[in-house]
């Protein structure tokens, strides 16, 4: 008997050998990332957007606060102003530089912290589950109600506008559905036989999170979370030109969209400029979340 | 090998003609939540009073239809879910009693394997990391838990140059299965619970499986529960055997006994529904026709009694209580037919010598 099992465990593994290449989760999604040629354009059109508003000090040709009554409402085209200028006379591509700084701020920290705070409580109430699940996914449950615009809105009227508050309120936002995402994959993952297994070997349930419930967790987040982005974006300017936002003379996007709608028949190509800008920055975002998505999708 | 156990494990108090696990009354109903304020409506009755006894160094096999109970039984034996009622004595210790034995000492003596081998392991995790992860959990070093990890995939019948490293979608079913039992075996355990481990394998794998079991068993000095639905299996792998039908024992005895004389008419049915090779035995009735019962609301009195061939008025009155037949102490059944005095016509006479 001894001799057969001996034999038989033999020929399930080969005797010796070079290593095959193994590959984890995160590295296969990455190969196929940069395998995706459409998501890779997308991401090169976000880091050119990025880096221009990182560096804008040193690529902005003109100043983006300095007015001049000669010189308003020039054409987009323009020799010395290239996308023409505000209703101020301000050179709008270097407002548009200047204002990625804001409405890439405004986009991406409400996300950011949302993802931490409704990740954490998601993955709490899914893990622990029973009371606790319900007391927390039924006050996520009151937020979720309200109309994502109309929260933000609500939330910004009542703390006055400033961009801290703009935070903050879209933040609010976006912790209920991030937290619903969480809450639903750490409840699939605790029914898991592998968090039973690490159970039963006595762990402590913070080491089971963190080892075995967060890392599955993270994936479905991340892809929900940079679909969020677009929406913050276009929230935060939203709010912006509503006047909730970011207070003049900042350059933003949605700020400058706003000011410039009072001149759309004297001069409509400058005022759909930063608009265009807000529309290509979350279709980026949106595509590469779709990218992102459809990387870590695959059947291992 | 260095995991070969010396004379005598430390661990081992009451020597060994004391049981390794005694249970008692081991009960798990579940709620069926519903209305407005979510009340129990109803229980699911999943492990209703069952007891058993494992001696040290043997294989208990527990055999039964899906749904009767098995792998809840195995589950409330881990303490992966809290019994409602019931006493888990191990090795002399009732477990989560006043200076007993505690959860966490009975987890590091007792360890479980998983039917599903896919999902018992974490897809993100190495089998090296996985395998270790217990141990670290419990505080031993790194460096030392991914030494024991390797020394346990060669006792598995993995190379570690070749696995340790590798993800479990990258593994085939029976060698995840391997891994499993290595991760299982890392924890030192004096019993391993096997809920249905080979069953999602395909013959050729679940026979190496097998062997390497028996092997790791006699080389580790463990004793198993081990749990399927597979008659063959449990018959090559037990010592004695549980039948469990709906959530209770209906019989117990040395796995010999059992399958040369089923006595509960339920197990005559199990055994009578395996397929023979042989054309002259070949069937043309079903030995048992209908489904299990529905266990929210069991039949009373005797719960096999609507599917069963001999069933009297008495089986509906009175609850069969497990015992002995004539003949065999070791050999306990739960059966009005069997039971002198019970008032069943099959029963022996009242006094009959046993």
């Amino acid at each position: 008997m001894s001799q057969t099992s001996l034999a038989t465990a033999g020929s399930v593994a080969p005797v010796k050998g070079k290593r095959p290449v193994t590959r984890s989760f995160w590295r296969n999604v990455l190969r196929r990332l940069l395998q995706d040629r459409f998501t890779m354009v997308c991401f090169g059109v976000l880091m050119l957007i990025i880096l221009a508003a990182i560096f804008a000090p040193l690529i902005a040709p003109h100043d983006p606060y300095r007015t001049s009554m000669a010189r308003r409402l020039i054409a987009p085209g323009d020799a010395r102003y290239w996308l023409g200028t505000d209703e101020l006379g301000r050179d709008l591509l270097s407002r548009l530089i200047y204002g990625g700084r804001l409405s890439l701020f405004t986009g991406f920290t409400p996300v950011l912290l949302a993802t931490l705070i409704g990740g954490a409580l998601g993955i709490i109430a899914g893990y622990v589950g029973g009371a606790v699940n319900m007391l927390i996914m039924r006050v996520i449950d009151v937020f979720y109600a309200f109309p994502s615009v109309l929260l933000a809105v609500a939330i910004s009227g009542v703390l006055g506008a400033g961009i801290g508050n703009t935070i903050l309120s879209l933040t609010l936002v976006f912790i209920p559905p991030v937290a619903r995402v969480a809450e639903s994959v750490a409840t699939q993952m605790r029914a898991q036989d592998f968090v039973e297994a690490a159970r039963a070997t006595g762990a402590a349930n913070w080491r089971i999170v963190t080892a075995h419930v967060v890392p599955n967790v993270t994936g479905p987040i991340l892809s929900y979370a940079s679909s969020l982005i677009s929406v913050s974006i276009v929230l935060a300017s939203g709010l912006s030109f509503l006047g909730l936002g970011i207070t003049p003379p900042e350059p933003e996007w949605g700020l400058m969209l706003n000011t410039l709608r009072q001149a759309i028949y004297v001069a409509p190509l400058n005022a759909v400029i930063p608009g265009a800008m807000i529309f290509i920055t979350s279709m980026c975002f949106n595509l590469m979340s779709d990218g992102l998505r459809s990387a870590m999708d695959v059947k291992q | 090998m260095s995991a070969i156990p010396t004379e005598t494990d430390p661990r081992d108090r009451g020597g060994p003609a004391q049981p390794l696990l005694i249970v008692e009354g081991l009960k798990k109903h579940f709620p069926i939540r519903g209305g407005l304020l979510g009340r129990p409506q109803a229980w699911v009755q999943a492990v209703d009073g069952v007891d058993l006894v494992v001696d040290k160094g043997e294989t208990l096999g527990i055999v039964g239809e899906s749904g009767c109970g098995k792998s809840t039984t195995a589950r409330l034996l881990m303490h992966l879910m809290t019994p409602d009622a019931g006493e888990i004595i191990f090795d002399g210790e009732a477990v989560g009693a006043l200076r007993g034995l505690s959860v966490r000492d009975l987890r590091r003596q007792m360890q479980m394997v998983f039917q599903d081998s896919y999902s018992s392991l974490n897809p993100r995790m190495t089998i090296e990391d996985s395998i270790a992860f217990g141990l670290v959990a419990q505080g031993t070093s790194g460096q030392e838990a991914k030494t024991r990890a390797a020394s346990m995939l060669r006792m598995v019948g993995l190379t570690p140059d070749m696995f340790a490293q590798r993800y479990p979608h990258e593994l085939s079913g029976g060698q995840r299965q391997r891994v499993n039992i290595a991760r299982a075996l890392t924890m030192s355990p004096r019993l391993l619970i096997l809920d249905e481990a080979v069953s999602a394998l395909d013959k050729s794998v679940e026979a190496q499986v097998l062997n390497l079991l028996q092997d790791l068993k006699r080389k580790l000095e463990l004793t198993y529960i081990f749990i399927s639905h597979d008659l063959n299996v449990i018959q090559y792998m037990s010592d004695r055997v549980l039948v469990m039908y709906l959530g209770k024992a209906v019989e117990i005895g040395p796995v010999d006994a059992i399958y040369r004389e089923p006595k509960h008419p339920y197990t005559r049915a199990l055994l009578s529904s395996r397929p023979s090779m042989d054309p002259r035995r070949r069937m043309s009735k079903p030995p048992l026709s209908g489904d299990p019962p529905n266990p929210i609301n069991p039949p009373s009195g005797c719960r096999f009694r609507t599917r069963c061939p001999i069933a009297e008025d008495v089986c509906a009155a009175v609850v069969p209580t497990l015992g002995s037949i004539a003949g065999g102490e070791a050999h306990t059944v739960a059966c009005h037919a069997h039971r002198p005095g019970s008032g069943h016509s099959a029963a022996p006479a009242e006094g009959a010598v046993h």
